[in-house]
């Protein structure tokens, strides 16, 4: 008989108080994919060493992502009791330095410090001063970063799964849904479509089989946070879809992942693991009738695995290519099955929304984008990182005062948003609000989150045909249309960057994506001329000193360039 | 010594997620050996009722899968917009300067395999490179001619996807 839900908070409130505050000390080393790339492994080994060598005993985890990429790899502290303290771009001799004299002599050392978190006296300014955090509102990344990510029993003592034991005992799967939908969560994959319209499709029918499936195929070139929140929480990802399985009546949910992407692969199947062993998932549920299995999927590498009926063909074993619609998946997805699809950020949502309500979510945020943005910053910005955001901050804030403007003293270009299918905008429409409509309006998308920001030494038409070369690598074949559009597209942008390009060659462009619009079954082939159209209304002359002139102004044109040489077909 | 068919066998039979298809299965197979073996394509079409041209067509669609025995040592360079805008291509033309080749694939004697990836998901610590599937951020030419040839002079690494 597994414990009721009280007995297991009490137990993950007593292994958070015993090491939080029990005898030793708790240090915490951001170990994700940023953390990792910036040597996080060998900090881990240093801070291991150094504790033996000083005969202290202290608990070392590794934790996710606490949104500060640029200070990765990042190490905090947090004596018994006390509040955390925050070092950054910690080296193995400074962690050295940090345990000899935070944790063996009980002195936090300002002069490395970046910030502290939490009651009690540290003499250290707070994190949340920082520039990069300072506009954060957490609701999807609210552990981020705190918690381990392979402990279930962290994320249950910090308030985790209070939401589907509130759902299971005092609300019915319609009542969950209505909160979902009073919320106007609008999903966070691409489209931006009402999570609750797409939820009310599935839990419309009556099918003793129905599919729930998490989308963290997370193809998309500077984004990573899928990534990052499965690889910092993945239990407000699995809560979340257990969630939308009740909510719609849904009997099984995959959690679908590139393959190869260790960390989230593995925080994930520990996840589920963990919540079938505690009764968060399997038979009865809670004690309750609701039943609901989960597994983790995975796909080769590629990107339209990442569109949801690809995404179907590969969990069925296949090659990912897009299938034709109608049948709509919530009718005939999955193994034939009617099928939700919701990106890991939406998901991840999903548990706050239950547990706070839907209009404590639609009071943040702008007009029709509710709640927050989860940004990936890279480029040319001075702090690269994960933050989230309310969404109708301005582009302004978030790259002048969020991510600390251009470094160098540059001046910036351009922002790419949306990912490969989403779209330029220029330095002139920095006033724009984060939110869904405006910026597709603007010609760009908010798609998954991810900024890259690139400064006066870029030239937009290197930087369009590098995104180009990604959308032809990355188009699975099936509609000719897209397969032959993007090779020629990428042809005519290698040509003007060759700077042998004619003035024919923009129409030859121009009737190219049309083509590929009008006869593409998914959103690769009819959204793939994006980057070339945005950067064509906002540098228009950039093209034109390329094509007319034969120049290119800022010189890159002139590097070598590289593209993989095996496509798939 | 186990027959590579037994440990095919042993990849494909024991996969811990409920759901098993023609793609888990090329997947388990590329985990345990790091390529795909002839004998392979034809297990994983008996196994899951599939015909062998059927398994080439999935096997031959997803790049992660190769054909021959891995090398001992892969390098993997971003060539994401994020790592393009912060100096790939140079990271890459050191690369392919220190192996003596001129893009993707094996080094002549089977020492090193060189992919190009469309985003090792570390953007803000562009440009990324992964040596023996460990993610180095920040990466400059010089340091990634050096970890090369730091590589090429040390034996085998272990063969695993981890990025
Ligand atoms: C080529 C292509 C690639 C996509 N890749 C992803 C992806 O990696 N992750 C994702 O969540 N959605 C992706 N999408 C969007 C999905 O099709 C789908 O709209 C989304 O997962 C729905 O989730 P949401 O409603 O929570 O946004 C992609 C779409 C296309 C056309
Ligand atoms: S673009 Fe290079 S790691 Fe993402």
């Amino acid at each position: 008989m597994p414990a009721s839900f009280p007995e297991l908070q009490a137990e993950a409130q007593r292994r958070w108080q015993e090491l939080t505050a029990g005898s030793q000390p708790w240090i915490r080393v951001g170990a994700a994919l940023c953390g990792k790339a910036a040597g996080s492994d060998a900090v881990v080994a240093a801070l291991n060493n150094s504790l033996e060598r000083h005969g202290v005993k202290a608990t070392v985890s590794e934790v996710g992502c606490f949104g500060l990429c640029y200070a990765e790899p990042l190490v905090d502290v947090q004596l018994p009791g006390g509040p955390r303290v925050f070092y950054g771009n910690v080296t193995p001799e400074m962690a050295d330095e940090i345990v000899a004299s935070h944790v063996a002599g009980g002195q936090p050392a300002p002069a490395l410090a970046l910030g502290s978190l939490g009651d009690g006296p540290s003499g250290i300014s707070s994190i949340n001063q920082l520039p990069m955090k300072a506009k954060e509102v957490r609701i999807a990344l609210r552990n981020a970063g705190t918690i381990d990510p392979s402990d279930i029993h962290q994320y249950i003592a910090t308030g985790g799964y209070s939401a589907l034991h509130k759902g299971l005992t005092q609300m019915t799967a319609a009542d969950v849904l209505e909160q979902v939908n009073v919320s106007g969560l609008r999903g966070r994959g691409g489209a931006a479509f009402p999570t609750g319209n797409k939820w009310r499709f599935l839990a419309g029918s009556k099918a003793p089989v129905k599919y729930i499936l998490c989308n963290c195929e997370e193809g998309d070139p500077g984004a990573f946070n899928d990534k990052g929140i499965l690889e910092s929480d993945p239990f407000t990802v699995v809560e979340g879809i257990t969630l939308a399985g009740y909510a719609t009546g849904a009997s099984h949910g995959y959690i679908f992942i590139r393959h190869g992407h260790e960390g989230p692969v593995r925080r994930a199947q520990q996840a589920v693991r963990q919540a079938y062993d505690l009764g968060l998932l399997g038979k009865n549920i809670l004690g309750s009738s609701f039943s609901f299995e989960m597994e983790v999927a995975f796909t080769g590498d590629s990107y339209v695995a990442g569109e949801e009926t690809a995404l179907m063909e590969a969990i069925e074993g296949k090659r990912s290519m897009p299938r034709f619609r109608p049948p709509f998946p919530a009718q005939s997805g999955l193994f034939a099955k009617p099928t939700n699809i919701n990106n890991v950020k939406t998901m991840a949502y999903v548990p706050e929304v239950v547990a706070r309500g839907g209009q404590w979510f639609a009071g943040i945020g702008h007009d029709k984008s509710t709640g927050t943005a989860i940004l990936c910053l890279s480029g040319a910005v001075q702090y690269t990182g994960m933050v989230e955001v309310p969404l109708g901050i301005t582009l302004k804030e978030v790259i002048y005062d969020v991510a600390g403007g251009i470094p160098s003293g540059k001046k910036l270009k351009l922002l790419q948003t949306g990912g490969p299918l989403g779209g330029v905008l220029g330095a002139d429409k920095l006033d724009l609000k984060l939110d869904f409509d405006l910026l597709r309006a603007a010609g760009a998308i908010l798609g998954s989150g991810g900024i890259i920001a690139a400064d006066e030494d870029a030239c937009v038409v290197d930087l369009t045909r590098a995104i180009i070369a990604f959308c032809q690598y990355e188009s699975c074949g099936k509609c000719f249309p897209c397969r032959m559009g993007m090779s020629h597209l990428l042809e005519v942008l290698e040509r003007i960057c060759r700077l042998e390009g004619g003035p024919e060659d923009l129409a030859l462009m121009r009737n190219i994506g049309e083509n590929m619009q009008a006869g593409s079954l998914c959103g690769h082939g009819q959204l793939g001329f994006n980057p070339v159209s945005s950067a064509l209304r906002y540098f228009g002359p950039e093209f034109d000193a390329h094509i007319k002139e034969h120049r290119c102004p800022t010189g890159r044109c002139r590097e070598p360039r590289f593209s993989p040489s095996r496509s798939r077909r | 010594m186990e027959t590579l068919n037994q440990r095919i066998a042993q990849a494909i039979h024991h996969q811990p997620q409920p759901t098993v298809t023609v793609l888990s299965s090329l997947l388990a197979v590329e985990d345990a050996l790091g390529y795909i073996p002839v004998e392979a394509v034809e297990q994983v079409a008996a196994l899951t009722h599939a015909t062998v041209n059927d398994v080439w067509a999935v096997a031959s669609f997803y790049p992660n899968f190769r054909f021959q025995p891995p090398c001992p040592h892969q390098v993997e360079i971003c060539w994401g917009p994020s790592c393009h805008l912060k100096g790939a291509s140079g990271v890459i033309a050191a690369v392919l300067d220190a192996l003596g080749m001129a893009g993707e694939g094996d080094t002549p004697d089977g020492g090193l395999t060189l992919r190009y990836n469309t985003c090792l998901g570390a953007c803000a610590q562009a440009p990324v490179t992964a040596f023996d599937h460990h993610l180095a951020g920040r990466m400059t030419p010089e340091q990634a001619r050096a970890r090369v040839q730091e590589l090429l002079g040390q034996p085998g690494g272990e063969n695993r996807h981890a990025r």
